[in-house]
């Protein structure tokens, strides 16, 4: 019987250690210490045995219970570790993935831009595509036979309809509709017809608006500076530069500091340390005539942005076809 | 606009460098856009000298010589008889380039290897001389770049001159800025005069006969005038400034304009029939042959300058080739007049022409500036051409030019640009650039103008000027601050917005494709005649054909972008778009503008993994797709048909959505034709829907349902059923007939095949019953599902699936 007890323990360790994994622990555990296992077979067994020997037998019996359990207790920790696993599953193989959906760039960087103004308290608004000359040049005081024409390379529909060259008319379209004050940004598609390496015959613009008694200069400045730290930095620099539009009076362009060299000079900026993004100024007095406004009574800024460029200099994609390619292997960067 | 350095600071004695100059003129609001060295074509060609010279071994007229020039000395042959040891000459080196365009490179002559070549002044452009090699100040330098040896090289600055700044086409222009900016005086080159010829009247004559486009026309005329080549200065100049010198006199009017801004024009006296100008438009069927040999029908609002008999001119764009200035030119007529600009720029856009006249008369030249660019352009006609100045001039400027006076108010100002000038700054910058400032009230000032600044007419242009001189720079940034308004978001942006999000979650990745297409598109696409698709807006300038309508439907810049992937081989797509689609709705009114939305599947459901097969995506993943959108925006009552499919779609796998009796667009397979006109593998499912519509439905406020407090039972119903009968057909038969506390009803299992009957469908339901009150029991559940089930096998003649 004693022997029986030694070889059932000393077995059952070496089988045990054999085992990796829980449900074989598990298995072995109910052949031996279940209600119908090997050890409890033995302690039936012990009422047979004779009495004087019950005693010392039956000590024996409870002690190798006790050895038996700890053994298993030990040999289910082990199996369920977490480096018990590493055989059984190889993780480093890759996950299963679901399709990765992208937002294009465009749009990204257009939400962006929209956010920080709609935070400033702007509000969107759009307006058609296809445009009236009147709404995309004379409102904007840029007449017929009017040299500020050749700034813009204009797609015709017919005399009096174009593809709009920038999201400029929307300023008119809204001052049209609503007394002052006005403050609004305007997202959209505009066209031009130019395609080089620079240039796509459609591209996209946001274009903003404010108005109010005593709107000055220094506010718009002010906003844009605003604006440049939002989107690109606290610590880039910007600049403002004497220009012309025919609808704003003064005019600037924005520069900022080079992204790519931090003002340095570099290709990107042609070595200037500067890189212009946007045209600005203040909204010309013909332009509040047309629209009903007294120039007397407010004045106001507009700004207009392209925002490939943005979205170029943010991202540094160097090639402006990029965007209207629409290869996977474009988007999916993003 | 280019400028030579070199000729600028000749007016305005400015030593700041290149760059300091670039600088403030951009900051100003002229912006440089490159500066280049300009070298008159004398890269590579340095100062040689010569050390020895030997009989060439095989041509009897060679010599080689010896050249010393940058480096070590070089072995050059030469043909020329004047070379002699230790003189200084121009030597050619690899890769230098002649004024006839040659290219000199290192060559072999009759077996004696030449390291470059020794130079004519013809050669390089200097001069007449074509037989002698030039031989230079033996003072200079070996190695020292010729241009620099000749004082030739400049640099230039190329400016971009915004079409408010037509003063600044000119170096006085340009003179003027630079001396506001730096505070330096700047000035003309004094204009002596030598009236030496017979009275001009005696001469000639000028009627204007359309005082409005032509308000001013004088002219002069030099005699006995020798035409020549330009002095090398003033090709130079012309040079460095892009324009190629032709005669000394076409120089000269060439180098006024540059230099005044004016455009000029020489007249062969001789050969205007009457010897006279007449200023008229053209008349009917008129033709003119300009001096580039072009043949041009007139058209009768075009102005032009016309002998006794004939035009002669288009006024302020180009010449006629009858008049020009030939070598036996002997007799010359200024013009230095003043046309308007509309109308220049009319004619020359009317004509495809753009000058460099037309050019500044379009912007508008200075009407004042007439008389010096004449009397300018006169004095170096005599002077380079050994001319007889006719005396006097003809001066006819019917309208006088007149300049407002402008109010400018001081405070007005400041609290326009946001800055606190004194008024004596005001004032400053003001009469740096010419205007005349009187001071009125305290607070207010008049200002005069000068006539080269047309731009400034109102308080706002004098404004502008302010802010421009005392540098953008120095005006502070406010902080934004404005009256508190709700600025709400556009609804229709959120909904665009929140569906691009949505399917980019769904693993779609977005696509912006032009807004143009072929016209081809809608023939491609199979559509129906009367599909309003159809009503395309075309351009009437497009860049190509590919490119010539407005689009109308998103699919084919869809199927485009798909084919421009497939051909990079990526073959599983997941394409979304939402743009604006337009619909013609005749000439006179603006299209039918509408946002639609496109969708395109094609290849694995699922990126191909590693331990599960490729599964193809089929017809209910883009169904799918499309549901959960619609789920999402909380729009509900979605109808599915298979009538009226869009003819791009395979038939047996498309769809029509509808939205109560509207339909909202249409889903499937794309045609194995429609596939094999854009050259496209399939299958390639999409989707394409009238986003405007589908808006207008959308439920952008969600409400709450509060959660069950009871649990709920399933039971489920499968049923087999005739194959004509649709799952929707059973669907709308459960929902009409919805059981007490029956909470949903969704099919779970689709089978035909050999189990059940031939032509049979087996479907399986799941109904979830559930009371808001209480639990319930099995058997009131199964009671309630077992008398439902009758009644659908009744209606359907169902059977039972075992």
């Amino acid at each position: 019987m004693k022997q029986e007890i030694d070889t059932l323990l000393q077995e059952t360790i070496e089988r045990l250690a054999t085992i990796d994994n829980a449900k074989d622990v598990e298995r072995l555990r109910l052949d031996v210490l279940g209600r119908k296992g090997t050890l409890s077979h033995l302690f039936k067994k012990l009422g047979e045995s004779p009495a004087e020997e019950r005693p010392v037998l039956g000590k024996i019996l409870n002690e190798t219970r006790v050895r038996l359990e700890s053994a298993f207790e030990e040999a289910k920790s082990r199996t369920t570790s977490i480096s018990a696993h590493l055989t059984a599953l190889d993780i480093s193989l890759p996950g299963r993935l679901p399709h990765l959906g992208h937002l294009h760039p465009i749009t990204r960087v257009g939400m962006e831009i929209a956010e920080i103004f709609q935070r400033l308290g702007f509000e969107v608004v759009e307006g058609p595509d296809v445009e009236l000359d009147y709404y995309n040049f004379e409102a904007l005081n840029i007449p017929k036979d009017h040299p500020a024409r050749d700034m813009q390379d204009t797609f015709y529909v017919t005399d009096n309809i174009v593809l709009r060259t920038h999201t400029s008319p929307i300023q008119v379209r809204v001052m049209e509709k609503q007394p002052p004050p006005v403050r609004i940004i305007a997202p959209g598609k505009a066209y031009r017809c130019d395609s080089d390496v620079t240039h796509t015959p459609m591209f996209h613009q946001v274009e903003g608006l404010m108005v109010d008694k005593d709107v000055s200069f220094g506010d718009l400045k002010g906003v844009l500076t605003v604006f440049v730290h939002q989107m690109f930095g606290a610590d880039v620099d910007l600049r403002f530069r004497p220009s012309f539009f025919p609808f704003t009076e003064p005019s600037a362009e924005v520069d900022i500091q080079c992204v790519m060299c931090r003002g340095e000079g570099c290709r990107v900026c042609s070595e200037t340390g500067w890189l212009e993004i946007l045209g600005s100024g203040m909204v010309d007095p013909e332009v509040f005539k047309m629209v009903g406004y007294d120039p007397e009574e407010v004045t106001g800024y507009a700004f207009g942005m392209g925002i490939e460029r943005i979205a170029m200099l943010k991202y540094g994609i160097n090639d402006l076809r990029l965007f209207f390619d629409n290869d996977l292997r474009f988007l999916e960067q993003f | 606009m280019l400028i030579s350095l070199k000729w600028l600071r000749s007016l305005v004695s400015c030593d700041a460098s290149p760059d300091e100059i670039a600088h403030r003129l951009t900051m100003a609001g002229l912006e440089v856009e490159a500066i280049e060295p300009f070298r008159f074509g004398l890269e590579r060609v340095v100062v040689g000298s010569i050390q020895s010279i030997k009989q060439h071994p095989a041509v009897e007229h060679l010599q080689v010589c010896k050249v010393q020039g940058s480096g070590g000395s070089l072995d050059v042959v030469c043909g020329a008889p004047n070379v002699v040891e230790g003189q200084i000459v121009p030597l050619a080196l690899d890769g230098a380039c002649l004024a006839d365009g040659a290219e000199i490179s290192s060559a072999e002559i009759h077996g004696v290897f030449s390291q470059g070549m020794l130079c004519s002044e013809k050669e390089l452009g200097l001069g007449e001389d074509a037989s002698n090699i030039m031989v230079l100040d033996s003072n200079l330098s070996p190695g020292t770049p010729l241009a620099e040896a000749l004082e030739l090289e400049d640099d230039v600055l190329d400016i971009g001159i915004t079409p408010n700044r037509a003063d600044c086409l000119s170096l006085v222009g340009i003179a003027r800025e630079v001396a506001a900016l730096f505070g330096l005086p700047w000035s003309l080159p004094p204009i002596n005069l030598k009236e030496t010829g017979p009275a001009v009247e005696t001469l000639t004559s000028v009627t204007i006969e359309d005082p409005d486009l032509c308000p001013r026309y004088a002219a002069r005329v030099v005699q006995n005038v020798t035409i020549k080549t330009s002095p090398l200065w003033l090709r130079q100049r012309l040079e460095a400034q892009g324009i190629r010198a032709i005669n000394n006199i076409v120089d000269v009017t060439n180098y006024v304009m540059l230099e005044l801004g004016q455009p000029l024009h020489a007249f062969d006296y001789h050969r205007l029939d009457g010897n006279r100008i007449v200023v008229r438009r053209a008349r009917p069927n008129e033709t003119f042959v300009t001096l580039d040999g072009q043949k041009h029908q007139l058209q009768r609002n075009m102005l032009l300058i016309c002998d006794a008999s004939h035009c002669v001119a288009l006024a302020g764009i180009m010449g006629g080739l009858d008049s020009v200035i030939t070598p036996d030119t002997n007799t010359v007529l200024i013009e230095s007049a003043h046309f308007q600009p509309t109308g220049t720029r009319r004619t020359a856009k009317t004509l495809g022409m753009s000058t460099e006249s037309s050019y500044r008369f379009e912007r508008r030249v200075d009407p004042e500036g007439v008389l010096t660019a004449l009397d300018r352009a006169a004095q170096l006609m005599v002077e380079l051409g050994d001319g007889e100045l006719a005396a006097g001039y003809i001066d006819v400027y019917p309208v006088p030019f007149r300049q407002e006076s402008i109010q400018l108010h001081g405070s007005r100002t400041n609290r326009f640009l946001g800055t606190d000038f004194t008024r004596e700054e005001i004032c400053k910058y003001l009469e740096s650039i010419q205007l005349k400032v009187r001071t009125a009230k305290e607070d207010l000032l008049v200002v005069d103008p000068p006539s080269f600044r047309a731009d400034l007419s109102r308080e706002v242009d004098l404004m502008e000027e302010v802010a421009r001189l005392a540098g953008y720079d120095r005006i502070p940034s406010a902080s934004p601050m404005a009256r508190l308004a709700s600025a709400k978001p556009a609804q229709d942006q959120v909904i665009r917005q929140q569906t691009k999000e949505l399917l980019a979650a769904h693993g779609f990745c977005e696509i912006i494709s032009y807004s143009f297409i072929s016209p081809q598109a809608v023939e491609l696409l199979r559509l129906e005649e009367d599909d309003r698709r159809r009503r395309l807006l075309p351009l009437r300038n497009p860049l190509s054909e590919e490119q010539a309508v407005m689009r109308s439907s998103l699919v084919p810049g869809m199927l485009e972008t798909a084919v421009r992937n497939q051909r990079q081989n990526n073959f599983n797509l997941r394409l979304v778009e939402i743009s604006k689609v337009f619909f013609s709705r005749g000439d006179e009114e603006l299209p039918e503008e509408r946002f639609n939305l496109c969708g395109l599947l094609s290849g694995t459901r699922r990126p191909a993994g590693w331990n599960e097969p490729a599964q193809s995506v089929d017809f209910f993943d883009i169904k799918g797709a499309l549901e959960a959108l619609f789920q999402d925006l909380g729009v509900a009552d979605i109808r599915w048909a298979n009538t009226d499919l869009a003819p791009y779609l395979k038939p047996a796998a498309a769809a029509r959505v509808l939205l109560a009796d509207t339909c909202l667009g249409d889903l499937g397979e794309v045609h194995p034709r429609v596939l094999e006109d854009f050259d496209l593998k399939g299958p390639i499912y999409v989707f394409d829907i009238d986003f405007d519509l589908l808006m207008e439905k959308t439920v952008s406020l969600k409400k709450f349902k509060p959660l069950p407090r009871f649990p709920s039972v399933n039971r489920d119903l499968a049923i087999v059923v005739s194959g004509s009968v649709a799952a929707q057909d059973l669907l709308d038969y459960l929902e009409q007939h919805r059981p007490q506390y029956a909470e949903s009803i969704t099919i779970f299992d689709q089978y035909q095949g050999k189990q059940i009957e031939k032509d049979n469908t087996s479907l399986a339901f799941r109904l979830t019953y559930r009371s808001g009150e209480r639990s319930l029991t099995d058997l009131e559940v199964n009671e309630i599902h077992t008398a439902f089930s009758q009644k659908v096998i009744a209606a359907f003649q169902a059977e039972i699936r075992s």
